[in-house]
């Protein structure tokens, strides 16, 4: 025993397995304490907001703490900002069409674009292969560039009983420190559809996945298990009956009996809970089948017939001298269907039918809803695509390990 | 002669049905007697293993019946198969699939001290009697306590299986071919101590082989089976000298003689 867990401890399959799954256990329960608050809270006001650092406008303009740091690059830098591709190509239309070779335009590098267009551009040109409202459109970016350039103050002024008054200026070389800002909110995957912190609510998500995983897996482990050991040690009638229950759910696949019973069950009772057990009860099948054959092999082996010999009992036999030789499959199985019970609970939520509940998030969930707000075709990759990776970490990681023991179990594996 | 302990009316075992129908024991009678040592002699395949597991209550018998000391075997509960596993034991083939890897060498013994009544006993009068078990069978239990059974070597095992019997002190002891898989140098050892033990114990042992030769070194009396029948009985020197039938005549002439050169013509021919 303690030599196979010393095998098993030195196997980096199982080992590097085991560690990405400790490390997302912990951080499920770390990372509520480092950003607290309700992770389903809707923060934003508005779909889908980038990944980054949100700095309070409001703050940043009435803080007194203001620094003028002068940068050379400073102006360049904002106006390249500021200047958006779809301008840079409505500019590079126009001098195409006054009559510059191609590769003179350099789009990237906006000075020396602004240069250009300073030199050449002129209202009043017509081309006969441009039709108005291209020229309007191209006289309109120019009146904006034109604004972009002067770098005056921005006033900002409060208002009392219809006056204006003017109770600050902000600068162009005014900087304010991120640390002094009262509010400054850290969206490392940005927001979701409905304005949620996207990484808080996946990490949340991903502990109740976990547990789904960890409640199908464990209610099929026992099924199959007690079912196998039954149908295999007993025989006979018992096996019969219980080999025709088996075979009559391998038939039928289990994911269309996982979604007619999932649809039959009324929304209002689908919580959690209730899928992970849904999702246990149809995935027992290939343990009893396999547990059966084991067991078929075991029972007639000498040491079963010692220990009826020497008087003990079915439970006692069926624990003590069964149990023990497939043990190591069974927590092979056991680690597999955590895995497949966390994948079908996201299949099933992707077809809307996992858990209706609005009080915790899994990964399916998100997934569900990322599709439905079209988050791929908005471009909101952050908003679908992190939980993609974890479910994929999530069922490698339950696969290596299952292949790091399965080495120590059956050493003939070991090429 | 003494008392039959274990005799049998019309014994047959058969597997499957149909086409498939396998005669594993083909309505076959006996009788043994307290302390004697039959042999039951057959090739691989005759219906020996079958049999004994018949015997010990392990497989259903399909026709006929087994009378245990005097009486009709009765072992349709647990309880009555309790009581009447403390009458018959057995010695497997192979010792090292007789054991469950998982548990020490000392529950072995501990299970047989509680078969006998001996649950309520103090740990030390406990320990006295697996020490004394053990010392029958040339082992030291200071040595054995707590090591598992692959920790010991396949004679060591099947000493330790004798020393089971010496604690549950069986009427019947079954052995299945248990020095088949031992050395030759540890086969005579175990044979010694599996005779030692009947005469310690009083109990009668049924000797399943397939080496006739080791079955004249030891029985009383050898029953041949061949295909599921007895095809002779009779004394160990009755039948092994002046065998009558054809199956028997064989099997003694199958023997590996070390001082006569082998005919390969005549074999191979």
């Amino acid at each position: 025993m303690k030599n196979t867990l010393r095998q098993i401890a030195h196997s980096p399959k199982f080992m590097i397995g085991f560690c990405m799954i400790l490390l997302m256990v912990l951080s499920v329960f770390i990372y509520p304490l480092i950003v607290p608050g309700n992770p389903l809270e809707m923060i934003g006001l508005g779909t889908f907001f980038r990944p980054g650092t949100y700095v309070s406008v409001y703050d940043s303009v009435s803080t007194d703490k203001r620094y003028v740091i002068k940068l050379s690059d400073a102006a360049e830098k904002r106006l390249a900002s500021k200047l958006a591709p779809e301008d840079r190509e409505v500019m590079k239309t126009w001098l195409l069409a006054f009559g510059l070779p191609e590769e003179s335009i350099d789009l990237e590098n906006t000075e020396e674009l602004l240069q250009l267009w300073r030199n050449t551009y002129d209202p009043e040109l017509r081309f006969d292969n441009m039709t108005t409202a291209v020229r309007k459109h191209v006289q309109r970016t120019d009146a904006k560039l034109d604004s972009l350039l002067t770098d005056t103050d921005i006033i900002i002024a409060s208002e009392t009983d219809g006056t204006l008054t003017q109770s600050g200026a902000v600068g162009a070389n005014d900087y304010v420190n991120v640390s002094e800002i009262a509010n400054v909110r850290v969206l490392p995957l940005g927001t979701d559809n409905f304005g949620r912190d996207v990484l808080k609510e996946m990490i949340s998500a991903l502990g109740t996945s976990l547990l789904i995983g960890l409640i199908a897996g464990t209610i099929a482990t026992v099924f199959g298990l007690a079912l196998g050991l039954l149908a295999g040690y007993v025989g006979g009638i018992v096996d019969d009956i219980i080999m025709f229950v088996t075979n009559l759910f391998t038939v039928i696949p289990s994911f269309v009996l996982l979604i007619l019973i999932s649809f039959s069950i009324s929304q209002t009772q689908r919580g959690t809970v209730t899928v992970a057990v849904v999702i246990g009860l149809t995935s027992w099948v290939w343990t009893t089948r396999s547990v059966r054959a084991q067991v078929v092999s075991l029972r007639n082996r000498d040491h079963v017939n010692l220990s009826k010999l020497s008087g003990h009992s079915l439970p006692r036999i069926l624990v003590a001298d069964i149990l023990p030789y497939i043990a190591s499959y069974v927590i092979m199985a056991f680690i597999l269907q955590i895995s497949s019970g966390i994948l079908a609970e996201a299949q099933l939520s992707m077809l809307g039918l996992g858990p209706r509940t609005t009080t915790t998030p899994t990964l399916g969930l998100m997934m569900y809803w990322a599709m439905l707000y079209t988050a791929h075709i908005n471009g909101a990759w952050w908003a679908y695509f992190p939980i993609v990776v974890l479910i994929a970490c999530v069922s490698f990681s339950l696969n290596l390990m299952n292949t790091g023991l399965d080495q120590v179990f059956n050493p003939q594996l070991r090429g | 002669m003494s008392d039959s302990v274990l005799s049998g009316k019309g014994i047959t075992k058969v597997f499957g049905f149909g086409d498939k129908k396998t005669i594993a024991v083909d309505h076959v009678d006996f009788d043994f007697h307290e302390r004697e040592l039959v042999s039951i002699v057959g090739e691989s395949g005759s219906g020996k293993t079958t049999l004994v597991k018949m015997l010990l209550g392990l497989l259903s018998v399909t026709e006929g019946d087994i009378y245990f000391m005097g009486k009709k075997r009765d072992i349709s509960t647990r309880g009555k198969k309790r009581e009447y596993w403390k009458g018959i034991q057995a010695i497997f083939q192979d010792p090292f699939s007789s054991y469950n890897m998982f548990h020490k060498i000392d529950s072995v013994l501990l299970d047989c001290i509680n078969m006998r009544g001996g649950a309520g006993l103090p740990r030390s009068k406990k320990i006295e009697m697996m020490t004394e078990a053990c010392g029958f069978v040339n082992l030291k239990f200071a040595e054995l306590t707590n090591k598992y059974p692959f920790e010991l070597s396949g004679g060591q095992m099947q000493r330790l299986m004798i020393a089971r019997i010496f604690l549950l002190k069986p009427k019947i002891l079954l052995a299945d071919e248990p020095t088949s898989m031992i050395d030759a140098c540890s086969r005579a050892t175990i044979l010694d101590m599996l005779l030692q033990c009947r005469d310690e114990v009083g109990m009668m042992i049924i000797f399943i082989t397939h080496d006739i030769g080791l079955a004249y070194y030891i029985s009383d009396s050898v029953y041949i089976m061949e295909h599921g029948k007895f095809v002779e009985h009779g004394s160990a020197d009755d039948v092994i000298l002046n065998p009558s039938a054809d199956y028997t005549k064989r099997l003694i002439n199958d023997v590996p003689k070390i001082h006569a050169p082998w005919d390969f013509g005549k074999a191979l021919g």
